[in-house]
């Protein structure tokens, strides 16, 4: 069973993740922001993080680029999942190491098939 | 709607369908004729699903005519939809064109049934993104489809943000669109390889062949059995002799047509059943 950490700081799109995920046979865990999503990579490292861009306390993109420093063997695909749907932060996303895209609002469907464009479902 | 309501309008909606396009419309999916309808009656100020078939069945309402047909039809459609397919194409089907029409270095696809574009724009996208292998060549990439709607919108190379993210991945996304506030349009060199027209699988001739590969995807399995057989064989007198038919997942030959069979050499596609068995490499080998 592939893992995914979804990290949102709103509850409801934790929620609604955790519910397409599942049902993609996903065992998933969940973190407010990005400092906890890096302590649950030090503990676990799941094999696909969901990141929302903008959160308190660290953003996606500060928790990706203290991911890359941490430079781990078996490093997670990132697939951002937010509302900036701009292109320049989705570029500066794919600059930073990001795998893949999702831009909010999104459905079972289209989180699949970012999911399999990373090799994780 | 209930079954039971409308059903002489839902009656002759489906055979106005049937009539124009071929397409037999499934019992599951009758109960959304109305849902399917509701912009063009609200466009037109009509009523009821009795009063619309009313109005078409007047004369001179031929633009009505098409804008129910269209309503009706599944333009459902999303980018490298089924990826095993354009892999295989890429990866192999593309690359044997290579070697086999290296003499006149030209090579012909057709998307019978293209919808709104999202397939055809995939394939001009993996030929654009190899372009050390396809220099000198003159490819022609046709995409035709019945539906007016679909055909503009696939020409205007226009997608909302739900469906640029079905199937596309994001750097392909980031570099062959632009985007137009939430929409995203397709870049002008890659539109301009599709040659993007209206063209009725039933009632007229196929465009110009041969082609290399024809791809008539999650069309046929609107069509009812005798109507899919005419298909396949329109679609057989337009393939090239070593060409290869691809149809969507949940479609197939057997039992429809004595024209194409199982590639053998290409997975999931199909060759002319009077073309040789084998002209490149066995996919046991090819891995």
């Amino acid at each position: 069973m592939k893992s995914c950490l979804v990290v949102d700081d709103s509850k409801v799109i934790r929620k609604v993740a955790r519910h397409i995920l599942e049902g993609l046979d996903f065992a998933v865990a969940e973190a407010c922001d990005g400092q906890e999503a890096l302590d649950a990579c030090h503990e676990s490292v799941p094999d696909v993080v969901l990141l929302d861009w903008n959160m308190p306390v660290m953003s996606g993109m500060e928790f990706l680029q203290a991911l890359n420093g941490l430079n781990l063997p078996n490093r997670p695909k990132i697939v951002f999942c937010t509302t900036e749907n701009g292109i320049a932060h989705i570029r500066a996303a794919i600059d930073a190491g990001a795998d893949e895209y999702v831009m909010k609002p999104f459905d079972r469907d289209t989180l699949e098939g970012k999911l399999q464009l990373v090799g994780v479902a | 709607m209930t079954p039971g309501d409308n059903e002489g309008a839902c009656r002759i909606l489906v055979g106005l369908l049937e009539a124009r396009t071929g397409q037999a419309l499934a019992p599951d999916r009758i109960w959304r004729i109305e849902t399917a309808l509701k912009p063009v009656m609200r466009n037109h100020a009509i009523d009821t699903l009795d009063s619309l078939v009313a109005k078409l069945a007047s004369e001179g309402n031929r633009g009505l005519v098409d804008e129910v047909i269209d309503a009706l039809l599944n333009n459902e459609s999303y980018f490298f939809r089924d990826h095993i397919v354009f892999d295989e194409l890429n990866d192999r089907v593309f690359e044997d064109l290579r070697v086999s029409n290296a003499a006149t270095r030209t090579m012909s696809v057709w998307m019978a049934g293209c919808s709104t574009g999202q397939e055809a724009y995939s394939i001009a996208m993996m030929l654009a993104d190899a372009p050390h292998k396809w220099r000198g060549w003159t490819i022609r990439l046709v995409a035709t489809d019945i539906s007016h709607s679909a055909i503009v919108k696939a020409q205007s190379g226009l997608y909302t943000q739900f469906e640029i993210q079905r199937g596309l991945s994001v750097t392909r996304m980031v570099r062959w669109f632009d985007q137009e506030g939430s929409d995203w349009r397709i870049k002008e060199e890659l539109r301009n390889r599709v040659d993007f027209y209206q063209h009725s699988l039933l009632s007229q001739a196929p465009p110009a062949g041969p082609f290399d590969v024809i791809l008539c995807r999650n069309v046929l399995l609107y069509f009812a059995k005798a109507v899919r057989t005419e298909v396949f064989s329109r679609l057989h007198s337009v393939l090239a002799r070593n060409g290869v038919l691809g149809l969507g997942a949940g479609e197939t030959i057997l039992g429809q047509t004595e024209d194409f069979v199982p590639s053998g050499t290409y997975r999931g596609l199909y060759r002319r059943a009077d073309a040789p068995a084998a002209r490149a490499r066995p996919i046991a080998a090819a891995k």
